[in-house]
């Protein structure tokens, strides 16, 4: 029976609480519209006209606001930052669930929960104190695409054992007992069963990283080099879109502003496609919302 | 012949434990390293003076005295939001939305898209409509209200989880005893989803005291004691990526302002899994 069909008795407080509680679920509402909204009017004079927002060149004093390089390179940052974290991820949140003692396996995420909740500008204030002069020794400047990969992935990583950590407990307590009793080795299970069991929750989780790192602006901007152009190698410096518009926002007027917030609409329906991804792929394979571990994980 | 296979497999599961185990301990090295480095950089300059004094010569000189209160600020602000706002829609939708109808599809995606939104599109989005529509400017009251709106999804997930708790068994026994709605949701519900909605909201405040991206254009960068709502005042979070990136020789401060953000954040995070067990202990 579900909370909402018990009947209770109706006198006029509740018709007052009802009222109450659909006005507050409608302004949630409304908060996402507003968004949707603002950003669309503030960047349609630019997004629904051909304005070259296409293009590769950025020079705001010129006229010229081709947002492609920074989508580039937004994209290949978030992409190397899962291509440096998924794999460590599994085999961490595998290490701590099947061969760690139970104790130091716990102990083990507890320890990535407070690496989750360690601010982002604290992440990237260590790439730009640590991280980006140790990799200008060998290949200079150090900011650079490769340096706000790693710092990207620093920053997921967590989170990302935790989650993959849920995914292979529920796997794991519906496989693994069968699988011991056929004398299989806990690291052929774990390959063969758990993690193709377990894959259809992976994936999504997966992917709500990459629209994490997408978005994340901080621990990007203080590391990357913030240089506009097409990245020719991993140790040449990049902007992100998100960077872009944190460099820029504070001093921009007119069109260029218009830019700015194109290309947050740019990130607002990337994100949101993603998300969305994510969320069907869970929905279809029968798992809860793929929001719903993101709560747990922070 | 099956004695053999036995033991070859557990041969190979000691192996693959060790090499995992020698991977998990060197990915710890990164964060402890992390840390080791903002306490060799920050300490020194950490002291009472650093906390109580308001920064100077942009923040090379004097402390983060009133940086702190105007964190404190959005952040209240930000609560006080989020809060009544967020628990009325969990309460809707665990009291009055029919589990599977369109309604509660439609809130759960609202949620998810919402909670997915990058944050410096919150910060234009802000910037737009409170700085500039509503004509709050570049304050305090604008930062947490921007704030509020980010991490309203969070909170609402939360305090939703724990409401969903409350024993079936309750809500007949209230219904039996002819107790309205409201009576129900005061008196029962809420106090035994207690321990959860603190979760969320210390959740929520963990969100917001790292959050910097949102902050920049819509509370500011002013370093000045907040006098009002009104004032643009800046976080700790953006104090340090300021100091970081806008203010040669910074960095000093910048460690220091950092240790006092991770002390904050990982007390918040440890508050919360004391919380979540309390919440978790009670339904059970």
């Amino acid at each position: 029976m579900s909370p909402a069909s018990i009947s209770f008795r109706r006198p006029s407080a509740d018709r007052l609480l009802y009222r109450a509680l659909a006005v507050s679920a409608g302004a949630v509402a409304a908060i996402l519209a507003l968004i949707l909204v603002y950003l669309t009017a503030a960047s349609a004079s630019l997004l629904f006209a051909d304005a070259g927002l296409w293009r590769l060149d950025w020079h705001p004093s010129l006229g010229a606001y081709g947002l492609l390089a920074m989508l580039v390179g937004s994209l290949t940052v978030s992409a190397l930052a899962l291509l440096f974290a998924v794999p460590p991820g599994l085999v961490l949140a595998i290490w701590g669930r099947f061969f760690a003692p139970p104790w130091l396996g716990g102990l083990y995420r507890g320890a990535m929960g407070l690496l989750a909740s360690i601010p982002s500008v604290v992440y990237g204030f260590w790439g730009l104190v640590t991280l980006v002069p140790w990799l200008n020794r060998w290949a200079p400047p150090g900011a650079s695409l490769l340096a706000a990969a790693l710092v990207l992935a620093l920053m997921i990583l967590p989170i990302l054992v935790l989650q993959a950590d849920l995914a292979l407990d529920e796997a794991r307590r519906r496989h693994l007992p069968a699988a011991m009793a056929l004398g299989a080795s806990v690291s052929g299970t774990v390959r063969r069963v758990l993690l193709p069991t377990a894959a259809p929750e992976l994936l999504p989780a997966v992917l709500l990283q990459l629209g994490r790192a997408l978005g994340e602006t901080m621990a990007v901007l203080m590391v990357a080099g913030n240089v506009v152009q097409l990245p020719a190698t991993i140790t040449s410096p990049i902007r992100t879109l998100t960077a872009n518009i944190a460099l820029e926002m504070a001093y921009a007027s007119g069109a260029h502003q218009t830019a700015l917030f194109a290309s947050g609409w740019l990130l607002l329906v990337l994100v949101t496609l993603i998300m969305l991804g994510a969320r069907a792929m869970a929905g279809r394979f029968g798992a809860g919302p793929a929001g719903e571990g993101r709560g747990d994980a922070r | 012949m099956r004695v053999e296979a036995l033991d070859r497999a557990g041969r190979s599961d000691r192996l693959h434990g060790r090499w995992m185990g020698l991977l998990a301990m060197l990915t710890l090295l990164v964060p402890l390293l992390l840390i080791g480095e903002l306490l060799v950089d920050g300490l020194p300059a950490l002291g009472a003076d650093f906390l109580l004094s308001a920064p100077t010569d942009a923040g090379l000189g004097g402390g983060i005295g009133s940086v702190l209160v105007s964190t404190l600020w959005v952040l209240a602000v930000c609560l006080g939001v989020v809060l009544p706002l967020g628990l009325g829609c969990a309460l809707f939708l665990v009291e009055h939305v029919r589990a599977g109808s369109r309604l509660e599809r439609a809130l759960q995606l609202t949620l998810d898209v919402l909670g997915g939104v990058p944050s410096i599109v919150f910060g234009l989005f802000g910037n737009r409509f409170f700085a500039v529509e509503l004509g709050l400017g570049f304050s305090i009251l604008s930062g947490g209200l921007t704030l509020a709106c980010m991490v309203l999804p969070l909170f609402i997930r939360a305090a939703e989880q724990s409401l969903r708790q409350c024993p079936t068994g309750y809500r007949q026994a209230a219904a039996a005893l002819a107790l309205s709605r409201w009576g129900f949701a005061r008196r029962i519900l809420l106090p035994t989803a207690a321990p959860g909605i603190a979760l969320g909201v210390v959740l929520a405040s963990g969100r917001a005291l790292a959050e910097t991206a949102v902050l920049l254009f819509t509370a500011g960068y002013v370093t000045r004691w907040p006098g009002s709502w009104f004032d643009s005042g800046r976080t700790l979070a953006v104090h340090i990526y300021d100091l970081a990136m806008n203010v040669s020789g910074g960095s000093t401060n910048a460690a220091a302002t950092a240790l006092v953000l991770l002390v904050l954040a990982i007390g918040i995070q440890a508050l919360a899994v004391a919380l979540g067990r309390i919440s978790r202990g009670v339904s059970a």
